[in-house]
């Protein structure tokens, strides 16, 4: 019985957490969105045109059930990647993105051996 | 390398792309310009204006002459305007376009990736983008669709 009620309780509990992670931020995007007539702001910080425009459209790709990813995809797509701050991984940028791990890695390896030979 | 990037929004990347999913309601009735229809011309120079745009003016003769062109077909697309003065520019500087449609949000506008206007986009008829002009269009940008569309 015990086991039933905590399986229970553990089920509900992951759904929630799920629900959670699939509710879709309007202002998160917004925020993560380039204006493009404007100086280093985001859609989220404009109230140029083409910014209340870009909102209009998130709000109805939001009400289609589009998720973040697919939201930042069709604005790549219109715009290209300049318009989301955070862009994508791609085959133009994926250096940009892995060279920070990959440095990382070589650091630790470079250390490693460094201090192996210390000991010796 | 990174440094040296041009980090000025350019719309490049879209020449060769397939336009898809379009539905721009007609200007006087309560029906849509889809994909289909844009099918059906062998050139298509979409134009986005507005009356309270200047530029627009500006590049107005230029799409009447190119009018004129038998292989491209005009498709204005009349942005976040009010009707009648869209009809008051059109009365005074002539109207140029074989279909005319309108765009009051600006939403169907984001789907052919413009963020200001005027701009055009000329495609074929498979849809793909052979160039888009940022801009009121030049005598440049003219003899440019002509050689195209030639």
């Amino acid at each position: 019985m015990k086991f039933k009620l905590l399986m229970i309780i553990l089920l509900l509990n992951f759904s929630l957490v799920n629900g959670e992670e699939k509710k879709v931020d309007q202002n998160t995007i917004h925020k993560n969105l380039r204006c493009l007539v404007c100086q280093g702001q985001s859609i989220a910080d404009s109230n140029s045109d083409f910014a209340q425009t870009i909102k209009l459209v998130v709000k109805d790709l939001i009400n289609d059930g589009k998720t973040e990813r697919e939201i930042y995809a069709f604005m790549a797509d219109k715009y290209g990647d300049w318009i989301v701050f955070k862009p994508q991984v791609n085959k133009q940028n994926f250096i940009l993105w892995f060279l920070p791990y990959l440095a990382l890695v070589l650091g630790g390896v470079i250390i490693f051996f460094l201090f192996k030979r210390r000991r010796n | 390398m990174g440094l040296n990037k041009d980090t000025n929004y350019k719309t490049n990347f879209l020449t060769g792309k397939k336009i898809s999913n379009i539905s721009l309601e007609y200007f006087d009735e309560n029906k849509f310009y889809k994909e289909e229809d844009l099918k059906r011309n062998n050139y298509t120079l979409i134009n986005f204006w507005a009356s309270w745009c200047l530029p627009c003016r500006q590049e107005h003769s230029l799409l009447i002459q190119l009018s004129k062109e038998k292989n491209l077909k005009l498709l204005g697309v009349n942005f976040k305007d009010k009707k009648k003065q869209a009809e008051m520019f059109l009365n005074e500087l002539g109207n140029p376009y074989d279909f005319l449609t309108k765009d009051e949000l600006g939403k169907s506008s984001v789907k052919f990736g413009i963020f200001g206007i005027p701009e055009s986009i000329l495609v074929n008829k498979d849809l793909m983008i052979l160039k888009k002009f940022v801009g009121p269009l030049s005598t440049e940008d003219y003899d440019s669709i002509v050689e195209i569309i030639n």
